[in-house]
């Protein structure tokens, strides 16, 4: 579904991410895990193409999206939930969720959304910047599923999350993933998360893939070892 | 400087003053819309929005001159047609101006205020080849001129109330547009996130090409409103300029009705000051007056009130 080859992007002089082959396949859910500054921010800002590749190819069912500049990508049908959430904070819950309709070309906020995130749909005229860190992260979900998009891209999401919400975030994905049938990349740090959540479980190091695993068969310890400080 | 008037002729006064700057506040607020929305969505600031301002003007005067030249019985309703086609013309130049120019230059502030400012000096090049120097002004339909009296001392001028209507209308247009559209709810998204913005699929360069266009179409039909009170030169924008940057840095540049109240303010202050004291006089009160009040509110009158 997802196909990433060579992937290059560096920053001026200095590289981050060189040689980065991956792939996702359909109604998949693949985590990639690192320690912070390993660079799943970049690999996932570069895929949306908020920061600019050196190299490579990446299509998306067959589209190349190379070329392609951050709002074709997502209209192109990649889904993007930042780190950080960066919800707009003076729109409201809806206008929010409906900001990410307009690459489809719909209006009013379709009611699965709202039956999937119920707390968004309470909120909905409140502005987005007043609600708590685990509805913000709801709200981005929903205002990336409303671009209505093949793959969503995760970055950290249960980063400044509660622990007892982390584990509904993790069913949330299973969930859009059985229910929508798309495909996911989700980066994280947290172990027990990415446990809960992914099919595949890939280490980041240095902007490079060093270990790869089904989530069925995972060495936890092993994983363990690659995100201990 | 009041001595010698009784209270009941200041009062007249005042309201007279006042009524005779709503004209000047009109053009205030118009222009201040235009100049706010282009800032406010790309951090621009256009210093030729006076010459667009101008051109308005200038279509204004071509209209009324055809209407009186072939439709002399609808001469009446120029003023309407007028309007119109200011909106358009300032509209296209400027997505043309945004797609030949600014947009090569959104990361370099320093330098669209030169290049905008260049654009100034050729659009009054322009002006002056084509139209000449002398100032030129339009005759005003039957139904616009006069007053409506009030009391013996205070009259009401029909054309100021009438473009006082016109701009205010203009204002909830606007405001509509960015709080009720989709095309609104585009623009404050990439306003607040513009990268976020694109990547939830909002194509920011097509919003920011359409809001230039906007901002100067409206300065297109200050323009028009313009040739109410003046007459209309090749630089005759320059005068409203810096008016404009205080009316828009006063009411805090992200908010609408801080742009009008500081509009109405300001051409108030000046219109009736103006009566008392030498007209630069007046100019140098009102900006001690912004000047301290944005010392106390260095966002402007009306900043909203959010977590960012
Ligand atoms: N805008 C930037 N300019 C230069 N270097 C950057 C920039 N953003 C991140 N980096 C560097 O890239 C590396 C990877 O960072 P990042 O992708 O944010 O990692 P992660 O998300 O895994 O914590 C780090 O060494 C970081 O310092
Ligand atoms: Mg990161």
């Amino acid at each position: 579904m997802l196909s990433i080859k060579h992937h290059l992007v560096a920053y001026g002089q200095s590289t981050i991410i060189q040689d980065l082959n991956l792939d996702v396949k359909k109604n998949e859910i693949v985590a990639v895990v690192g320690r912070n500054g390993m660079g799943k921010t970049t690999l996932m800002k570069s895929l949306v193409g908020m920061t600019p590749t050196k190299g490579g190819e990446v299509s998306l069912d067959g589209t190349d999206l190379t070329r392609l500049k951050s709002f074709q990508r997502v209209r192109a049908g990649l889904g993007f939930v930042p780190q950080g959430r960066m919800i707009f904070p003076t729109l409201t819950v809806r206008e929010n969720i409906e900001t990410g309709l307009a690459a489809v070309g719909e209006k009013k906020v379709p009611e699965d959304l709202y039956e999937m995130f119920p707390v968004l749909k309470e909120m909905q005229n409140r502005r987005g910047g007043n609600l708590s860190g685990g509805q913000q992260q709801q709200l981005a979900i929903a205002r990336a599923l409303a671009t209505r998009p093949k793959v969503l891209l995760l970055d950290e999401p249960t980063e400044g999350i509660q622990p007892n919400i982390i584990k509904e975030i993790a069913q949330t994905l299973r969930r859009i993933r059985d229910e929508r049938g798309l495909s996911i990349l989700v980066s994280e740090q947290v172990l027990s998360f990415v446990m809960d959540a992914a099919d595949r479980i890939l280490v980041i190091e240095k902007g490079a893939i060093v270990h790869e695993e089904n989530r069925a068969e995972a060495d936890q310890e092993k994983i363990a070892s690659y995100l201990a400080v | 400087m009041f001595d010698g008037y009784t209270s009941t002729e200041l009062m007249s006064i005042f309201a007279m003053q006042g009524f005779a700057g709503l004209s000047l506040f009109s053009v205030f607020v118009l222009m201040a819309l235009g100049l706010a929305i282009i800032f406010g969505q790309m951090g621009v600031i256009n210093m030729a929005h006076g010459e667009f301002m101008i051109l308005g003007a200038y279509t204004t005067y071509l209209t009324s001159g055809f209407f009186q030249s072939y439709l002399p019985g609808l001469f009446g309703g120029y003023f309407f047609i007028a309007m119109v086609l200011a909106f358009l013309i300032c509209a296209a130049l400027g997505a043309l101006v945004e797609w030949l120019m600014i947009r090569h230059l959104y990361h370099r502030p320093l330098d669209t205020l030169l290049a905008t400012w260049g654009l100034s000096l050729i659009m009054q090049q322009a002006y002056r080849s084509i139209f000449g120097a002398r100032e030129v002004g339009v005759d005003l339909p039957e139904w616009m001129m006069g007053a409506i009296q009030v009391t013996d001392m205070v009259d009401l001028p029909i054309n100021g109330l009438f473009v006082m209507i016109i701009a205010l209308s203009v204002a909830v247009g606007v405001y509509l547009l960015m709080y009720r559209s989709g095309y609104g709810k585009k623009v404050r998204a990439v306003v607040q996130n513009r990268p976020m913005a694109e990547g939830v699929g909002i194509n920011s360069a097509g919003i920011d090409r359409a809001t230039f266009a906007l901002g100067c179409g409206i300065a297109g039909i200050a323009g028009a409103a313009f040739t109410m009170i003046g007459s209309t030169g090749p630089s005759s924008g320059q005068a409203y300029i810096v008016d404009t940057f205080l009316v828009v840095v006063f009411g805090g540049a992200q908010s609408l009705i801080g742009t009008i109240v500081s509009a109405f303010g300001i051409s108030q202050a000046q219109s009736t000051m103006e009566f008392f004291l030498s007209g630069s006089m007046a100019k140098v009160l009102t900006l001690l007056v912004v000047i301290g009040i944005l010392m106390i509110r260095p966002e402007g009158l009306m900043a909203l009130k959010v977590r960012r």
